[in-house]
């Protein structure tokens, strides 16, 4: 009894705090927690009179049959690939450029370096697309013009199996490089001052300090990120991989996202999707906790 | 700082930095630079490689195509609506849950944070979130671009760090004292001192709603219905450049007439669609940069 009358009490007191809650519990309810249940449509046949519950049983079939697929190492080959190389090139991209903004002492240079790196962030993935296709044609393109100028002949960057992964990679850099520098500029601005000073007594130069003060106070952050970015190691962007898809490159761009959508959007085999969509979360979730077990074992470091 | 009285290292490290710096701003600048300048100079000397560091000659062909172009206004007038009303409808959901959920006092917010959090990680993926539109009926209305998903965990955690941060519990105390109620609180108290994260959030959700496509692609399929990045696909990838179905097919390697005229809407396009948000972002930059210093706060 007094623990009912507490509960009433309490939700007396609070029922506006509830109010105020309710709408977003209920929108990520519906959008989140529905769409979870749904997961089992993976093992189920699709019922079109009964949605997202689905129909008969079928277990692991349509594993089994994504794994037998003839695209299968194609799919998972491309998108390892295409990961592996954002996360290799891309990631230390923005430390290196937070050490360089960091050494930069006017202030106003600095605010205009920073206005400019973080800019590009802003352009949506259509419009930058659409750039690097008109930027990039060989025939009208001022990128193949400059190419040609340096005798590097004449290749079509946006449709060729070779330049695909270099293409996403570096477009990727120029779009989001400064932006994620951000969080390391972050970090680098709450360096205590007076370590540079006992550096500089220590008769340590600019590079030394980078070297001894700047990059030990990043670890703690790079260490965090990089094991977020292990866990997204199997989930390509879609949107940008399926912009820059053409009939040329496809035999590297296909990856397991713009599969899916094929196969479930347009094609309409919804179980059969729901199985490689659920297939690739797993694989992250492995690789997300082997990275922050080795962490945990050898800095100390962990995501929880 | 003045040249004169640097060590050579220390000299050759400016050297160095700077040059850095500079390249840096050319290849971010110079691919938006040239766009901008390729969008009303003569087309013939664009598209033979002469327009590089100046404009040259002069044609607002692309633009008048552009401005002709009821798709373009179609999508523009849906985009509009659905970044402004999204927005709002954004902000209604998450700034009354984040002032909740920063209330030490409110017993249930643990569970329901984790609730939440949750949501960050796991997912029930593209195929199932295609059925549940479908069975809620709302795909191809207006309400699939404004309701799903209209709480951004990220941006409600922000927001939740910072009223914990800017409301001081003696603050609400003395609130309470004078018989002030939650809601009174929040929208007398907490909301006018929160105009920065106001803004920030706003933003954030603004450029998310400017930029999809994703929702337009998958869940659309009455043109009038389209938001201008859908248009903008058309006409910048799937190389649909002339309404009236001129330049289609052409594909983007084929050189010749059509196409020279075909880059230069491109070009105008790409400088009208990204305009808005373009000259928003100088006077917001540093908004956006505090948006992610006070998520990093309590990550």
């Amino acid at each position: 009894m007094r623990i009912l009358g507490g509960g009433l009490r309490a939700l007396r007191r609070d029922y506006q705090l509830w109010i105020m809650i309710a709408p977003a519990i209920a929108a990520v309810l519906i959008f989140n927690y529905i769409p979870m249940y749904g997961i089992q449509l993976a093992f189920k046949d699709f019922d079109f009179a009964k949605g997202l519950t689905g129909g008969a049983w079928r277990g692991v079939d349509y594993f089994k049959q994504f794994i037998d697929s003839y695209l299968f190492t194609d799919l998972m080959r491309n998108t390892f690939l295409i990961s592996l190389a954002t996360i290799i090139v891309g990631f230390p991209a923005p430390i290196i450029l937070a050490l360089i903004l960091n050494q930069i002492r006017r202030k106003r240079f600095k605010n205009v370096m920073q206005t400019t790196v973080y800019l590009p962030h802003f352009i949506s993935i259509i419009v930058l697309v659409g750039m690097m296709n008109v930027l990039m044609s060989p025939e009208t393109g001022v990128i193949g013009y400059m190419m040609k100028g340096l005798g590097l002949g004449h290749i079509n960057l946006i449709a060729s199996t070779n330049t695909f992964i270099p293409v996403y990679v570096l477009s990727d850099i120029w779009q989001h490089c400064g932006w994620n520098s951000i969080i390391y500029l972050a970090a680098l601005s709450t360096v205590d001052p007076q370590l540079y000073d006992s550096a500089k007594i220590d008769g340590a130069g600019r590079m030394k300090m980078i070297r001894y003060v700047d990059l030990p106070a990043l670890v703690p952050t790079i260490i965090i990120l990089f094991i977020l970015s292990m866990g997204n190691i199997l989930s390509t962007g879609f949107e940008k991989i399926f912009l820059m898809q053409n009939s040329l490159n496809l035999p590297v761009s296909e990856v397991i996202a713009t599969y899916v959508y094929k196969i479930g959007i347009i094609s309409n085999q919804f179980s059969y999707a729901s199985a490689i969509g659920l297939f690739n979360t797993l694989i992250n979730f492995v690789f997300l906790f082997a990275m922050n077990a080795a962490s945990k074992k050898m800095s100390n470091t962990s995501l929880y | 700082m003045t040249l004169k009285g640097m060590g050579g290292k220390e000299l050759a490290f400016h050297i160095l930095l700077y040059s850095l710096c500079a390249v840096i701003f050319l290849v971010i600048m110079y691919p938006l630079y040239f766009i901008v300048i390729a969008s009303f100079s003569d087309s013939t000397l664009v598209s033979t490689g002469k327009v590089l560091l100046f404009p040259k000659g002069s044609s607002l062909f692309g633009y008048k195509e552009i401005f002709q172009d009821s798709r373009v206004w179609t999508g523009y007038r849906n985009t509009l609506f659905y970044t402004l009303f999204g927005t709002l409808v954004n902000m209604l959901f998450t700034m009354p849950a984040a002032y909740v959920l920063s209330r030490k006092e409110f017993k249930a917010r643990r569970p329901i944070m984790f609730l939440f959090v949750v949501t960050m990680f796991f997912n029930g993926g593209l195929i199932p979130t295609y059925l549940l539109m479908k069975d809620l009926h709302i795909t191809n209305t207006f309400w699939v671009f404004i309701l799903p998903f209209c709480v951004n965990i990220f941006y409600l955690i922000i927001a939740r760090t910072f009223f914990e941060t800017a409301l001081p519990a003696e603050l609400h105390e003395a609130a309470v004292m004078d018989g002030c109620s939650h809601f009174m609180f929040f929208a007398k108290v907490a909301l006018p001192l929160s105009k920065a994260l106001i803004s920030v959030i706003g933003l954030y959700y603004l450029v998310g709603h400017w930029n999809d496509f994703f929702t337009g692609l998958i869940y659309i399929r009455d043109n009038n219905l389209q938001p201008l990045q859908i248009v903008l696909r058309d006409i910048l990838l799937s190389n649909q450049v002339f309404q009236n179905g001129a330049g289609t097919g052409g594909g983007a390697a084929s050189g010749g007439y059509a196409q020279r005229y075909a880059d230069q809407i491109k070009y105008g396009v790409i400088i009208v669609s990204s305009l808005p948000i373009l000259m928003l972002y100088p006077f917001l930059q540093k908004y956006f940069e505090k948006g992610v210093m006070i998520g990093s706060v309590k990550g």
